[in-house]
């Protein structure tokens, strides 16, 4: 973690470099550049705060078996309804969310409601809404997510359709 | 200021708030934990402000519009969905970059696919999602993202 920090701050510190370059070679530029960057950075720092605090009091309220605990046996409707909201919760990047769905697998929960959760996970989380919100406005992130939704049920369902039908001994015991 | 920020901010504040009555310990735990997950985002959030600028201050909105608006039709979908599958970018910084291009002159469909593509479909992370969820469930999941990233971006770009 350290190392990929470091990285970045390298990445930032040569992309201004080289932003610096070539507005003093091209300096009619200066003005736009300039002028997006910092409406953009305000944009930016009137929200990101918010949204970290959000997300570590979730961190920390919030623990983490709670999605193998509430989706290992639902089903139905009630088990596409908890793999969307469990998926929803901000609780960190996507790679983590892998060796939870696995374990639910072995568990033996539905696969529609893995992919259902997991594609969730990776879409639909809250605080990606909200900077959705803030950039691109209400009708943009309000039909995007019902429509997202929608389809990632249709995908979970169509995905588990597809992996009794490939292995029908192993699903049908 | 929004109301989108106004909200925003006041529902942090408030759960805070919340969280300290509740229990002080914890919520010093939260805040710890959310200065470091901002610590950790900050220099990617600058790089990509930087980015946007340099990208409206050089690229102009016809080159934009002329690849990914509204006239490139369905190719320039599939061009940015692509881009979006195999870039990453944490999602919080994605939207930002995707309001630039819609600035630009990028149709609403080519964002809608780009944003969907990006946040459902993770090239970096499908190694381990290979691993853990097997061959069939991931190229499955990532395969039929695509498709629906497809479908929601056209139906999007038809009703807003």
């Amino acid at each position: 973690m350290k190392k990929s920090m470091l990285y970045d701050w390298a990445l930032l510190c040569s992309i201004l470099i080289i932003s610096a370059i070539l507005l003093s070679i091209f300096p009619d530029r200066k003005r736009t550049v300039i002028g997006v960057s910092s409406n953009f950075f305000i944009e930016m720092i009137l929200i990101l705060p918010a949204v970290m605090v959000m997300l570590g009091l979730f961190e920390v309220w919030v623990p983490k078996n709670i999605v193998v605990k509430y989706i290992g046996k639902a089903s139905g409707m009630k088990g596409i309804f908890l793999s969307l909201i469990l998926g929803a919760l901000p609780t960190g990047p996507l790679y983590i969310a892998f060796p939870m769905a696995a374990a639910l697998i072995r568990k033996g929960a539905k696969i529609s409601n893995i992919v259902i959760f997991l594609s969730a996970w990776a879409c639909i989380k809250i605080p990606q809404e909200m900077v959705e919100l803030q950039f691109l406005g209400l009708h943009f992130m309000l039909s995007r997510l019902i429509l997202t939704v929608a389809f990632v049920i249709i995908m979970g369902l169509l995905i588990e359709m597809i992996m009794k039908w490939r292995h029908f001994e192993k699903f049908n015991l | 200021m929004n109301i989108t920020v106004i909200v925003i901010n006041g529902i942090a504040i408030i759960s805070l708030l919340i969280a300290f009555i509740k229990d002080r310990k914890k919520a010093m735990k939260s805040l710890k934990i959310a200065g470091k997950s901002f610590l950790k985002i900050l220099p990617m959030a600058l790089i990509i402000i930087i980015f946007i600028g340099l990208f409206l201050g050089f690229v102009s909105s016809r080159d934009i519009s002329k690849f990914i608006g509204d006239q490139s039709g369905f190719t320039g979908m599939l061009l940015v969905g692509a881009a979006g599958a195999v870039i990453y970018i944490p999602s919080l910084l994605a939207f930002p970059l995707a309001a630039s291009l819609l600035e630009s002159g990028a149709s609403i469909s080519a964002v809608a696919a780009f944003i969907t593509t990006l946040t459902m479909i993770g090239a970096i992370t499908l190694p381990i999602e290979i691993k853990e969820m097997g061959k069939e469930i991931a190229f499955l999941r990532n395969g039929l993202s695509f498709v629906i990233a497809i479908i929601i971006a056209l139906i999007m770009g038809a009703i807003l």
